[in-house]
């Protein structure tokens, strides 16, 4: 891989995701205010002190967006991440086993998706103690039954090729043939569900900041910041879109990069283009 | 004699996208020219990518997906139908120029009758009434053979066998009565006793409707009992085109030679057969459903000879390979293997039973991971069963390259940059990682083009020299079985119709199956179809 292979529509995303990360790891040094800080007018106009205005609250939106950046994507990221290591790992057992091991982690995911996501969610949450690493794990593995789905259906596709027969001949483990002969084949398909489940779990973490399960006032997440804003529309005022086109652009960015990698990857099976 | 079609001059170019360059040219024919007259047949014959069939669709000024004719004249009658505009090129296609494809069973529509297919095209034209042009199919159901000609027409095309289809198709692209035919390998996919009945079926429809045809095909045997003229193409270029006689009898080039003489190699069976590295004793097998696939099997193998299973699709031969490794796991019977009785099931045997067992399959392309690199691909058998890494498995995996006289600079390519004999190859290196004592080959080279099959089989000739490998030959190909066999077992419909040295299953008295397999095996010889459907003592009916 060279630098020049990367098309034009990947360098903006990664650049997009860039910006995101660096906001997040040094978010105190480029805020120009404190992300509790109440500093001003409520939703002062952009301009000024306040480069992109004030909140409901009066407190600095820039600064607010930066710090916001670091919970948004690390809870996003980690819950995204957590439920496609335990989706695909299940899932791909479940198709290389099959038989009674197939059926029963089928069966419990088919339990799992009968119930209403959020609902389900506000449930264990309101039960559970409010850590975020508890946020992170409920999110996971309510979205891992989507990934399980998907990666069933595309690991089922794979394990009856004759080269994954001849692993099976050869005496391989269920582990090599999971991770060596199947995992390398199915990652154009998952990479793409990645994109989208990452956007969807963003806008989760906002759901459940707006229905107060989420992230805890005053830390800032951009769905939350949606949310405290969400009136100042009534009158005119834009505060609450701000945050909302951030959380549009980084899906949007993830999505190009996904993108790009997708077409790399299925190019090595001859070149068959975007598949 | 008219001349019907007149290809003079012929350029065909394409545009490929290699990943990570900028798009080119590739020019795919060139300077082809040919002329077919009223009532005659022309042969094109080559390897995939000749370039065959791509000429044969510029008869119809089509080119597939990016594919575009861009010098020359197709004249047909005398026009050239390169400079007609789309309602010009759309009276031609299917009224005077019909195509006939190689899967006839995906050229169907699933979903409507035979007979409205087949005179679909003559009233889309308004060539002729309906009234008429039922007559005309019913005329050629009767013509090409098929069963109860007057309601074959309402069947739909599941109801139907695969060769029956062909033959369906082959009406569909007569019906308009057509000036020229374009007939793109449709005996290609069929079982050779299918294949015979089919052949003889559209010659005498040619005789028949007086229309000038292009036959496509790889297989230079079936092109001589067909054509008139043949012209044998390789890398989009004309090498020799003359009338069949001469191509078959006096070959100029060294490449038509070649085909010519491809799959007359003949081996001596081994003398003693009397040892049994394999034996398969009273084996029957089934799916869970309970359909019930092979019926008590016997056979045995000598250590270091070759075993080769024949039969058409269906017949079990398949399946019996899988039972041998283990996937399918057999109801009755025992296999035995080095004097010891090998576990039922995969999940029984041990690492060094699988070692010792090895498997090559016929689609290289699926038999190996696509993201895996040849070093991987031939490596893995030698760090799985003799703990090999680092330098000391890079020098193996080197040694095994050469021994398929591939050598090390394929060690870091994938699969797909590898062309199908290369990947064959590879998979036999895998095989061969192993150290095993038996090799079971599922029809290895029968997806691979005559010369480049060749090849592969002198390589496991020349492996079984070095090593004293056993192998289980599983084929629908009597030549292959003529150049490698020791012994022989003829499979039919899941049970062993015939086992014993090459030299006694190939020779008198034959059995009515054995006899048919025989006689449609075509040979390389001007009126072999002819001679060979009159000896014939068992129909093939139904096929």
């Amino acid at each position: 891989m060279n630098l020049r292979s990367i098309p034009f529509s990947a360098w903006i995303g990664i650049a997009g995701i860039a910006i995101a990360i660096f906001c997040a790891l040094f978010a105190p040094m480029i805020a120009p205010f404190g992300e509790r800080d109440v500093v001003g007018d409520v939703w002062l106009p952009a301009g000024g002190d306040f480069l992109l205005g004030t909140d409901n609250l009066g407190r600095d939106l820039l600064s607010r967006l930066i710090y916001g950046a670091r919970t948004t994507i690390f809870v996003a990221l980690a819950a995204t991440v957590l439920s496609f290591s335990l989706g695909m790992l299940l899932s791909f057992t479940a198709a290389v086993v099959g038989g009674f091991t197939d059926q029963l982690f089928s069966r419990f995911n088919d339990l799992m998706m009968a119930i209403p996501t959020l609902i389900f969610a506000l449930v264990v949450l309101a039960v559970l103690p409010q850590h975020l690493w508890i946020l992170i794990l409920v999110m996971a593995v309510l979205d891992s039954t989507r990934v399980f789905r998907i990666g069933r259906a595309v690991a089922l596709d794979v394990a009856v090729m004759e080269f994954v027969e001849a692993a099976r001949l050869r005496g391989e483990g269920s582990l090599w043939i999971i991770f060596r002969e199947i995992l390398p084949n199915t990652l154009s398909p998952l990479l793409a569900e990645f994109g989208l489940r990452f956007a969807f779990s963003i806008l989760f973490l906002s759901t459940l900041s707006f229905l107060g399960l989420g992230i805890q006032p005053p830390a800032a997440d951009w769905g939350g910041m949606v949310k405290d804003n969400k009136d100042g529309i009534i009158f005119g005022i834009s505060a609450a879109l701000i945050p909302g086109a951030a959380i549009a652009t980084l899906a949007i960015c993830v999505n190009l990069v996904v993108d790009w990698l997708m077409k790399r990857t299925s190019s090595l099976k001859g070149g068959r283009g975007d598949a | 004699m008219p001349e019907m079609l007149s290809v003079k001059n012929l350029k065909i170019e394409a545009t490929s996208y290699p990943p990570g360059e900028p798009p080119k040219v590739v020019t795919l024919v060139e300077g082809v020219s040919f002329t077919v007259q009223k009532g005659k047949v022309l042969g094109l014959i080559g390897e995939s990518g000749a370039g065959k069939s791509t000429i044969g669709l510029s008869a119809l000024a089509y080119g597939r997906g990016g594919v575009r004719i861009t010098g020359g004249q197709v004249l047909l009658d005398g026009k050239d139908i390169l400079t007609l505009d789309k309602n010009g090129i759309r009276s031609i296609r299917g009224a005077r120029v019909c195509y006939v494809a190689q899967s006839a069973a995906a050229a169907f529509n699933p979903a409507h009758r035979l007979g409205d297919q087949v005179i679909e095209a003559s009233l889309r034209h308004g060539i002729m009434s309906r009234e008429e042009a039922k007559k005309r199919a019913l005329y050629l159901f009767r013509v090409l053979g098929l069963p109860n000609p007057e309601t074959f027409g309402d069947r739909y095309p599941h109801q139907v066998s695969g060769g029956q289809l062909q033959r369906a198709m082959t009406a569909m692209a007569l019906c308009p009565n057509p000036e020229l035919i374009v007939f793109d390998e449709p005996t290609t996919a069929l079982d050779v006793t299918t294949q015979i009945d089919v052949l003889a079926a559209i010659k005498h429809a040619i005789e028949e409707t007086h229309t000038a045809a292009l036959y496509i095909t790889h297989d230079l045997a079936v092109v001589a009992q067909i054509s008139d003229d043949i012209m044998v193409l390789r890398h989009g270029k004309t090498v020799e085109y003359g009338a069949t006689k001469q191509i078959i009898e006096a070959p100029r080039e060294d490449y038509t030679r070649a085909l010519v003489s491809v799959r007359q190699t003949k081996r001596d069976e081994a003398a003693d057969q009397t040892g049994t590295q394999l034996t398969i004793e009273h084996v029957s097998a089934g799916y869970a459903n309970g359909f019930k696939v092979l019926h008590d099997v016997s056979m045995h193998l000598p250590k270091g000879q070759t075993l080769a299973i024949v039969g058409e699709s269906g017949s079990g031969k398949s399946t019996l390979a899988r039972v041998i490794t283990g996937l399918l796991p057999p109801t009755e019977g025992r296999i035995t293997f080095e004097g010891k009785e090998l576990p039922r099931a995969l999940k029984g045997r041990s690492n060094d039973e699988l070692r010792r067992i090895q498997m090559i399959y016929q689609m290289a392309d699926t038999a190996m991971n696509p993201r895996q690199t040849v070093r991987d691909i031939v490596g893995r058998p030698l760090s799985f069963y003799f703990g090999l890494h680092g330098q000391k498995k890079t020098e193996r995996v080197n040694e095994l390259l050469d021994q398929i006289e591939m050598g090390g600079r394929f060690l870091d390519r994938y699969p797909a940059e590898l062309s199908g004999g290369q990947k064959q190859r590879v998979a036999i290196a895998r095989a061969l990682a192993a150290k095993p004592e038996l090799i079971l080959c599922d029809e290895p080279t029968s997806a691979l083009d005559p010369l480049v099959a060749e090849g592969i089989l002198n390589l496991l000739l020349k492996l079984q020299e070095e090593t004293a490998v056993s192998y289980v030959f599983i084929t629908h190909d009597i030549a292959i079985v003529r150049a490698i066999a020791d012994s022989v077992a003829v499979m039919h419909r899941g049970r062993l119709v015939r086992f014993g040295p090459k030299s006694k299953v190939l020779s008198p008295p034959f059995d009515d199956y054995t006899d048919l397999l025989l006689k449609s095996v075509p040979e390389m010889e001007i009126g072999w179809l002819e001679r060979v459907l009159k000896t014939r003592r068992m129909e093939s009916a139904g096929n």
